[in-house]
C-alpha cells in the first residue's frame, strides 16, 4: 500500500465522472455592480466519491454546490451532471435533473407544518409517479436505513438536531438520486452528532453507491469522509487532490490554515517554541500500515540517533491510518537515518 | 336585581335577534369572499416581490399600489362610493346583500397584505429545498408556502374576521342593519343605553369567539 498515491487506486479501474464543470463562472449583480461568486472552474467528480468542497464563508462553495443542481444559473460555461448537459434545460429537464440530485441543508430546512413521513415522503408525492402505497413503503425503508422508523408520526419540531438531518437525508434519497449534495450538513450539530450524520453519509456512499458532494468549513469533516478535496478561496479552487495528499502536505497557503485549524497548532507559535531544542527538525508522515510499524525505534537503533518527539497525530484519513511526527534529531549517523526514512516510505520533510 | 331586570325591559327583543342574524351573515359572507379574493391576492404580491420566485417589479408596484389606495380609504366613503359598483353586483344598495360588496372592497386589500406577510414568514430555505426536490412554482405554492404559512394565513383571517365585525356596524349607513347599525341608531341616536349596552356586548362576545377560535387554530398548524 505505501509508495503508490491513493488515487493510483482509485483509478486503476474505469473511471466515470458524473459532474463534470467546465469554464463555469457566476457573477452576480448587486445593486448595478458585478459580483464575481465563482471564477471560471473547470472540475470533475468521479462516480461513486465523496467529494468535499471546503472553503471559508464567501468563497463561493455554496454557488459552486447550488450550480450542480442549477438552483443558481451559471453565467457562463457548461455544467454536465450524469451525462446531461443541464446548462441548456428548460424547467422539465431542470425537474428530473433534481430528482436525480438530492440535497441536505445545514438548518435541515424540513417542513414544519407535515410529520416526518410527510416529509420523506414529499419528493415522491411531487414527482408523483408512485402509487399511494408504494410511497408509503418507501418511506417505511427510507426510514428504517437512516434509524428513525419510530418518528414517522411526529412533527420535526419535536426531533433532535441530529434527528432532523437524518429526516433530511432520507428525504434527500427518497427518489434514489444518483448524487446527493451536502451543503453543510453538520454545522449546526454538536460533535458527537456531527459524527453520527457523517458515519451514516460514508454508509450511503458505501452502500449505494452515491456520489457525494459536501461542502464545510472543517478540515475534520472532509478527513473523516471525502475522498477527494478541493480548497476554495475567494471563487477559485486554489488545491485539489486526494484527502490523503492535500491534508498531509498542504501547499496552497489556505489549505495549511484550514490543516492548522483542524491540528489545532500555531506554527509561527510552535516555530519560537522548537528555538531553543539542539539537532536537526524533521517532520515524518506515515500512511497506512506503516503508521503502525515500529520504525522510529529499528532506525534510531541502526543509526545511533537520538530522537524527541516535539509533536505528532496519529489518526485516519477516511479508513486510512496515518501519523505525522515532528522530531528533534541529534548525534549518530543523521543521514543514514534520514536515508533509512524515506527507503521506509516515510515521507520526510526537513524543517531545520 | 329587579332594578337591573328592568333596565332592559324596553328592549325589543326580536330587533336583537334580527340584528344579530344580520351581522352573523354579514361577517360570514364578506369574509368568505374576502378569503377567495384575497388569499390568491396575497400570494401573488408575495411571488412578485423583491427577491421572490417570480420576481415583477412592475406587476408588484401596481399592485401595491392598489391595495395602498384601498386601504388608505376610509371605510365610510367606500360604502357610498361603492354604491353604483354594489347595484350592479347585488341588485341593491341595502340589506345585508348591499352590505357585502363594499365589506369584501374593503377587507380584502387588507387580507391579502396579511396574507403577503405570513408567507414571507416562511423559511427561504424550505423554497429552496422544495426546489431541490423538483418541485414546479404551483407545487412549491401548494405543497411548501401554503401549507407552511397557514398558522399565521389563519392569524391573518382572525385579524381580518375582528376588523370585518367593526366595518359591519358602519355599515348600517347604507341600510344595511346589524348590531352595530342597532347600537347606532338606537343607543346612540336615541340615547337608549340599555339597547347600546346589549348591542356592544354582543359584539364584545362574537369578538371573543372569533378570536378564541382564530388562536386555537394557529396553535393547532403551528405544530411546536
Amino acid at each position: 500500500m505505501p509508495g503508490l498515491p491513493l488515487n493510483f487506486y482509485l483509478r486503476a479501474h474505469k473511471v466515470r465522472y458524473v459532474i463534470e464543470f467546465h469554464n463555469v463562472h457566476k457573477t452576480y449583480r448587486v445593486a448595478g455592480k458585478d459580483i464575481p461568486a465563482l471564477h471560471s472552474t473547470t472540475l470533475r467528480v468521479e462516480s461513486g466519491q465523496v467529494f468535499g468542497l471546503i472553503g471559508h464563508s464567501g468563497a463561493g462553495k455554496s454557488t459552486l454546490l447550488r450550480l450542480i443542481n442549477r438552483l443558481e444559473t451559471p453565467s457562463g460555461g457548461k455544467i454536465i451532471v450524469d451525462n446531461e448537459d443541464v446548462t441548456a434545460m428548460d424547467a422539465n429537464g431542470l425537474r428530473r435533473l433534481r430528482q436525480q440530485v438530492g440535497m441536505i441543508f445545514q438548518h435541515f430546512n424540513l417542513l414544519a407544518s407535515k410529520t416526518v413521513a410527510d416529509n420523506v415522503a414529499m419528493p415522491l408525492t411531487l414527482a408523483g409517479e408512485l402509487s399511494r402505497s408504494a410511497i408509503e413503503q418507501r418511506v417505511a425503508e427510507l426510514l428504517e436505513r437512516v434509524g428513525l422508523s419510530e418518528h414517522a408520526k411526529k412533527y420535526p419540531a419535536q426531533l433532535s438536531g441530529g434527528q432532523k438531518q437524518r429526516v433530511g437525508i432520507a428525504r434527500a434519497l427518497a427518489t434514489k438520486p444518483k448524487v446527493l449534495l451536502c451543503d453543510e450538513a453538520t454545522s449546526a450539530l454538536d460533535p458527537q452528532t456531527t459524527a453520527s450524520v457523517l458515519q451514516l453519509l460514508a454508509e450511503i456512499n458505501r452502500e449505494l453507491k452515491l456520489t457525494i458532494v459536501l461542502i464545510t468549513h472543517e478540515m475534520d469533516v472532509i478527513r473523516r469522509v471525502c475522498d477527494e478535496v478541493a480548497v476554495m478561496d475567494a471563487g477559485v479552487i486554489v488545491e485539489q487532490g486526494p484527502v490523503a495528499q492535500v491534508f498531509l502536505h498542504p501547499t496552497h497557503p489556505t489549505t495549511k490554515r484550514f490543516v492548522q485549524e483542524d491540528e489545532q497548532v500555531d506554527e509561527s507559535e510552535q516555530r519560537d517554541d522548537f528555538a531553543h531544542v539542539p539537532g536537526r527538525i524533521v517532520r515524518l508522515t506515515f500512511q497506512g500500515e506503516s503508521t503502525y510499524a515500529p520504525l522510529l525505534g529499528t532506525i534510531a537503533r541502526e543509526t545511533g540517533v537520538d530522537y524527541s518527539i516535539l509533536a505528532g497525530r496519529i489518526d485516519r484519513i477516511k479508513d486510512t491510518p496515518y501519523g505525522q511526527l515532528t522530531l528533534a534529531i541529534t548525534g549518530g549517523d543523521m543521514e543514514a537515518a534520514f536515508a533509512s526514512f524515506v527507503a521506509a516510505d516515510v515521507h520526510m520533510e526537513v524543517l531545520r | 336585581m329587579d332594578a337591573f331586570l328592568s333596565f332592559f325591559s324596553n328592549i325589543d327583543w326580536l330587533e336583537i335577534w334580527l340584528a344579530t342574524g344580520d351581522t352573523l351573515m354579514m361577517l360570514g359572507g364578506s369574509l368568505l369572499f374576502t378569503i377567495v379574493l384575497g388569499l390568491p391576492l396575497g400570494v401573488l404580491l408575495f411571488l412578485c416581490s423583491p427577491r421572490q420566485l417570480f420576481e415583477q417589479k412592475t406587476v408588484y408596484a401596481f399592485l401595491s399600489l392598489a391595495v395602498n389606495i384601498l386601504r388608505s380609504l376610509p371605510f365610510i366613503i367606500l360604502l357610498i362610493v361603492m354604491i353604483p359598483f354594489t347595484v350592479l353586483i347585488t341588485g341593491t344598495s341595502l340589506g345585508v346583500a348591499g352590505a357585502i360588496p363594499p365589506l369584501v372592497v374593503g377587507a380584502t386589500p387588507f387580507f391579502a397584505r396579511l396574507v403577503e406577510t405570513a408567507l414571507r414568514e416562511v423559511d427561504r430555505g424550505i423554497i429552496e429545498a422544495t426546489q431541490a426536490m423538483g418541485a414546479s412554482t404551483r407545487q412549491i405554492i401548494t405543497s411548501a408556502l401554503l401549507p407552511e404559512a397557514r398558522p399565521g394565513i389563519f392569524a391573518a383571517i382572525t385579524v381580518t374576521a375582528i376588523t370585518l365585525v367593526g366595518y359591519t356596524a358602519m355599515a348600517g349607513v347604507v341600510g344595511a342593519g346589524g348590531l352595530g347599525d342597532l347600537a347606532i341608531r338606537f343607543g346612540y341616536q336615541r340615547f337608549q343605553t340599555d339597547v347600546m349596552i346589549v348591542t356592544v356586548v354582543l359584539l364584545l362576545i362574537l369578538v371573543q369567539i372569533l378570536q378564541t377560535v382564530g388562536d386555537r387554530l394557529v396553535v393547532h398548524f403551528s405544530r411546536k
